[in-house]
């Protein structure tokens, strides 16, 4: 009985593998493009000093952006240096990890196009306000 | 009525993986195109991609343990008190748990919620999970020495509660979309 079960759910896993291989391809060889084509220091031609506007565009180039958190980071502190303000840069590192524009389509595929436009601009709203938060919480410190 | 849905939901499933595999295609002749027309770049995005890959098969292969022994121990019903309607507060804590612990890229998770998902997983803990993958102990030391200890902590609570009420949001709008 054990066998069998064992047996049954290892076939399961792997159909459930077989089905989702190809989504998982092209998103791993969309991504493989998108981080040797696009230069990392792209990003900071395109904020210009406005806390709200540079906060717009943070959110907007995380969530386009993918890769590491670490990387995110390394770029935020770029940032830092150059001038661009935190909620501007925390923006960027909260869109980087939670919104996926890249990995849209094989969100849409996997769980329905309704749940991963939906999931994708509720978490770009919102991190815009966890990084106005963050930054005004920290202002009382 | 039941062989009705039956049908509707394999004619759904095939429509799913035809459009997986025009995606896929789609990126093949993307590089095919890289190929003939910009070989460096071509060069570059294999290399980029060789490296990408390195990286996420252990994670995969930790994924595909995890779906295993899912489909092994977890039925439906064990499956729905704990991550379903009526889970509450103990559903909220493994998935903020659960995706904080998840290694790796976001993607590769998504068979195993997606296997969840069909055995009753709410909407909200998928997207509690995956919002609270920003959360990363391992990545704290970084998140410190780039922009200090404050910072690292109170980004680090707004994430997790924020999780929980985009969580509630996203699957408010769902059903009212419906």
């Amino acid at each position: 009985m054990v066998k069998m079960d064992f047996k049954k759910s290892f076939l399961k896993t792997v159909n459930s593998f077989k089905q989702i291989l190809p989504i998982l391809g092209g998103v791993v060889m969309l991504i493989g493009l998108f981080i040797s084509v696009v230069p990392k220091n792209l990003y900071q031609k395109f904020f210009t000093g406005n806390t709200v506007i540079d906060s717009l565009a943070g959110a907007f180039f995380g969530s386009i952006a993918t890769g590491n958190p670490i990387t995110s980071y390394i770029i935020g502190g770029e940032f830092l240096k150059q001038g661009i303000s935190l909620v501007a840069v925390a923006a960027f590192i909260l869109t980087w990890v939670t919104v996926g524009i890249i990995q849209l389509p094989a969100e849409s595929l996997i769980f329905g196009k309704k749940f991963a436009i939906t999931r994708n601009i509720i978490c770009f709203l919102t991190a815009l306000v966890v990084a106005v938060l963050t930054v005004f919480t920290l202002s009382f410190l | 009525m039941r062989l009705e849905t039956k049908n509707n939901n394999k004619e759904r499933k095939e429509n799913k993986n035809y459009g997986a595999w025009i995606f896929f295609i789609s990126i093949i002749f993307l590089y095919l195109f890289l190929l003939i027309f910009n070989f460096n770049l071509f060069k570059k995005a294999v290399f980029g991609l060789a490296g990408l890959l390195y990286h996420i098969i252990p994670v995969f292969i930790l994924v595909f343990i995890f779906m295993f022994l899912i489909n092994l121990f977890l039925d439906v019903k064990k499956v729905i008190r704990f991550l379903g309607k009526d889970a509450g507060f103990k559903g909220w804590i493994i998935s903020i748990i659960g995706g904080i612990l998840s290694s790796g890229p976001v993607y590769v998770w998504y068979p195993m919620l997606e296997n969840l998902r069909r055995k009753g997983m709410r909407d909200s803990f998928i997207v509690a999970f995956l919002y609270n993958r920003a959360v990363k102990i391992a990545l704290l030391p970084m998140m410190i020495y780039y922009f200090g200890l404050p910072f690292t902590i109170i980004i680090s609570f707004y994430m997790i509660l924020f999780s929980i009420i985009d969580g509630i949001i996203v699957e408010k709008l769902i059903r009212l979309k419906a």
